[in-house]
């Protein structure tokens, strides 16, 4: 794990190894597991990390999403919302330099 | 766990299955939490019937599976039961002392699927680690710390503080980031079974207490982004109880190595409750249907001032358990709250426990003899 600061446009980000997102049929939502706990997710948050799941920069992840969702504007959102997933150790990055 | 699945009748669904394997052990801590009575249950359920168990429990919706005991590595068919739990998709949690670890075994449990490890380490020296656990552990435990991060497992080391460790509580962190621990889990020592018998050796003083949470704290900031450092609070020393098991009966399973089904390892004790084995009745019905299972799920059984206090919902008055050992009656307030009209009784027993005991009361460890006598005695 990296240390904490904001996240740049370029970092390579993915979800933090040893976590395990899955969709679970009883609770109709995907959850993110990790030792002795998990999260469960909101559709936003998974449509988000399903992004996640192999490595690629923030700006790619943010393209992504837009493309798949072009009726709004979420770029900001989805800054927000990888920013908050980096904090909690839900993502980690590799710096491109 | 943040979120809590919900069922068509209003309850929520479990999310933690806790499989008791064993209540065999190597180790004889001091602080054990298993029942002081363990050897009246050492009857196991077989390979086949933890089989069917792991998958009711999957089916109803669990995600967390811990393999515990007891040493879970006792198990002779500890690979076999990891590697259904992660063809059925649990997030697998071994949860052990290392004493019957080596690399062929847990190279086995990588391959099988096993997820993480739960090492515990009695302190950070071997005089007290070994003292502590009566037996001689430390070095291999140290072994197996390596093992573990050599595997490429997430590690979470877990150190029960208590009186005669707490003040290494910042050495124990030290060693945590030498080891490459993910977190350290400092819990507190709760008073449940052995713990509740050694209490007057474990008790820690207030000033200990507030030392420890300052170190626990100051390195929860320094070792941000690295190691998530976990501190479980010494309940006794709070004003309010803690929200035991996230409510009866609502997100936690526990299987007792027999097939019992509890809602919490240390609910065996309490009187009137008969509660159900996996070998007579389905997951589905035990967690659903059996009165046990219900005995103290919402708020029907609660007394004042629980009954209309507005924390009822954050809480849920505290542990059941221990306000059944501490007031004989366990649908009272846990006495730790200190609205409860028998929070003097945890009051006393601070003051009194944590003086140091008088030569003529020795430890009791956690044995085969030491229990069987509690069982001949009634206990």
């Amino acid at each position: 794990m990296a240390e904490s600061a904001a996240l740049q446009p370029d970092d390579i980000i993915s979800i933090t190894r040893h976590f395990r997102l899955q969709w679970e049929e009883v609770q109709q939502a995907h959850v993110l597991l990790y030792p002795e706990g998990m999260v469960t997710l909101n559709g936003p948050a998974a449509e988000i990390l399903t992004r996640c799941q192999e490595a690629k920069s923030v700006t790619q992840v943010v393209e992504e999403l837009q493309q798949a969702f072009p009726q709004d504007d979420i770029a900001a959102d989805v800054r927000e919302f990888l920013e908050d997933a980096y904090a909690n150790g839900w993502l980690c990055i590799e710096r491109a330099d | 766990m943040q979120t809590a699945g919900s069922a068509s009748n209003g309850q929520t669904n479990p999310l933690w299955l806790l499989a008791e394997l064993t209540y065999r052990c190597p180790l004889q801590c001091l602080y054990c939490s298993n029942p002081i009575d363990y050897t009246k249950y050492q009857n196991e359920l077989t390979t086949e019937a933890w089989i069917r168990v792991l998958q009711e429990g999957r089916a109803m919706g669990a995600t967390q599976l811990g393999f515990s005991g007891g040493e879970p590595l006792v198990r002779k068919d500890l690979v076999d039961l990891a590697r259904e739990a992660r063809r059925l998709g649990y997030y697998s949690n071994l949860i052990t002392s290392g004493i019957g670890m080596d690399e062929a075994r847990i190279a086995a449990l990588k391959e099988a699927g096993l997820d993480h490890i739960q090492l515990s380490f009695q302190a950070n020296t071997p005089e007290l680690n070994d003292y502590i656990g009566g037996a001689k552990t430390f070095e291999r435990k140290l072994a197996m710390a390596r093992l573990i991060k050599h595997y490429d497992y997430p590690m979470v080391m877990n150190v029960v503080l208590h009186r005669q460790n707490i003040d290494q509580t910042e050495q124990i962190l030290q060693m945590a980031e030498e080891l490459e621990a993910d977190y350290i889990e400092l819990a507190n020592t709760q008073y449940y079974g052995w713990a509740k018998v050694n209490r007057s050796q474990l008790l820690p003083t207030r000033e200990q207490v507030e030392r420890a949470e300052a170190i626990a704290h100051d390195y929860q900031e320094r070792f941000k982004g690295r190691m998530k450092v976990y501190y479980v609070v010494p309940d006794y020393f709070e004003d309010r109880p803690k929200p035991c098991m996230a409510g009866w009966g609502s997100v936690f399973l526990n299987v007792a190595p027999d097939g019992t089904a509890l809602p919490c390892h240390a609910a065996h004790q309490l009187p009137g409750l008969d509660f159900p084995n996996v070998r007579d009745a389905s997951l589905h019905w035990i967690w659903h249907e059996s009165p046990a299972f219900n005995a103290f799920r919402g708020e029907a059984w609660m007394k004042e001032p629980c009954r209309t206090c507005p924390e009822r919902a954050k809480d849920f008055g505290g542990c059941r358990c221990q306000a059944y050992m501490l007031t004989g009656d366990a649908a009272n307030a846990d006495p730790v709250c200190s609205l409860s009209p028998q929070h003097a009784i945890v009051l006393e027993a601070i003051d009194e426990d944590q003086v140091v005991p008088p030569a003529d009361q020795l430890p009791i460890f956690r044995s085969n003899k030491n229990s069987r006598q509690f069982v001949e005695a009634g206990v």
